[in-house]
């Protein structure tokens, strides 16, 4: 390699270098903004602040969701099974929400720690299978219980 | 560091043109196989998702289109550095007919994610998702070094500045990847690169493997195409492409 091209490896790798450094830096100090939500066991921890708005997210306790009679309000607890935070929520559902599936919801705590839910989006998880398998692996978890 | 003599061939334009114009179709028979055969597994073969019945079909388009967007920064990045370091023209001329296909599969991948979105999650769009938030942040990458270029009008400075920003960006592309990791977001984590093996049943995970080769192979037939324009546009004033004008019928 001649003496130039040597200088110019180096000049582009010191640039890319220092781009890598302050992204590093960058994302680390806005750790907590890249969040797309909290979840209940950082909402028990403080690291909401005083945010007043923001997404509570995790899954939708088994057995948990309760519908009110003649509205379209909702009540279902929001866990990620170490602590969970109760919700309140008026409005359509997405076709995904389900009992023990993920869930994101945006809204803002009342005093008595209820969450009161402006917007409910279903998070999909990363698995995918047909109808039979899925239902092979509930028969298999149940056989599993008794 | 002496580079093999076979290397050097990679530098000369005739030979490159030739090679591409005698890859062109091959690559592109390829590609057409592949994606009719992933088309087919996918919206036939493959059983409807026990929760998403259907809609999750459009995985064959998004994860392929997200896998080349990524993948052609990469290249992109690789042949800036190249054209950079060695002032290699055909280095900056792969990286110039890169950035507008790596554009269009970078906005397929957030379009079909919008569409997936609204049924799956009940949105199209949420702007503060990290990983719609970097994907979109590839297009204007993307755009942004076509735009850069089009900023100079002499082309060897267009091509020295632009590689910068080409090299730059490729930050971006592991963050888009690890996006789903190191923060929460709306967007599931990785469902086949994880280390204990895919989350997705055979008969679904092999379409898609088929349809992410076919989409590979459209992307670097659209390059090679690409790249042979841009090397005319380059040499417009050679004797070996008058040669070849001359030569060729009509």
């Amino acid at each position: 390699m001649t003496p130039t091209r040597r200088r110019r490896l180096l000049l582009i790798g010191v640039v890319l270098a220092g781009v890598v450094v302050s992204a590093v830096l960058a994302l680390r100090a806005f750790q907590l903004n890249l969040q797309y939500f909290f979840s209940p066991t950082q909402v028990a921890e403080g690291e909401v602040g005083d945010a007043r708005a923001f997404r509570l997210g995790g899954m939708v306790l088994e057995d948990s969701v309760e519908r009110a009679e003649g509205s379209l309000t909702v009540n279902f607890i929001v866990t990620d099974y170490l602590h969970s935070v109760p919700v309140s929520y008026t409005g359509v559902l997405p076709d995904l929400f389900q009992e023990g599936k993920g869930v994101v919801t945006l809204g803002r705590m009342d005093p008595s720690g209820h969450f009161v839910a402006e917007e409910v989006l279903a998070k999909h998880d990363e698995n995918y299978m047909p109808p039979e398998v899925a239902e092979a692996l509930e028969q298999a978890r149940e056989r599993e219980q008794l | 560091m002496k580079l093999p003599r076979w290397f050097h061939r990679f530098g000369s334009p005739p030979w490159v043109y030739g090679l591409a114009g005698a890859l062109g179709p091959w690559i592109g028979g390829i590609a057409i196989v592949l994606i009719a055969a992933g088309t087919f597994g996918g919206l036939v073969l493959a059983p409807p998702d026990y929760l998403q019945g259907d809609s999750f079909r459009i995985i064959y388009i998004h994860v392929p289109s997200a896998y080349v967007s990524m993948m052609a920064y990469v290249i992109l990045a690789v042949a800036a550095a190249i054209g950079f370091i060695w002032r290699l023209k055909l280095a900056h001329a792969a990286a110039v007919s890169i950035a507008p296909i790596g554009a269009s599969f970078t906005f397929l991948a957030l379009a079909t994610g919008a569409i997936w979105g609204k049924p799956t999650w009940g949105t199209f769009w949420q702007w503060t998702d990290p990983r719609i938030m970097f994907e979109l942040l590839l297009l204007f990458l993307y755009l942004g070094y076509m735009a850069l270029r089009a900023a100079f009008e002499d082309r060897d400075k267009a091509d020295r500045v632009s590689a910068i920003l080409g090299v730059v960006g490729v930050v971006n592309v592991p963050i888009i990847h690890y996006s789903v990791i190191w923060w929460n977001s709306l967007h599931q984590g990785p469902t086949i690169s994880r280390l204990d093996g895919p989350t997705i049943t055979t008969d679904m995970l092999v379409p898609l493997l088929v349809m992410i080769l076919g989409f590979t192979f459209f992307f670097f037939w659209l390059l090679l195409s690409r790249l042979q324009g841009e090397i005319v546009e380059r040499e417009q004033a050679t004797r070996w492409l008058r040669e070849l004008v001359e030569e060729s019928p009509g």
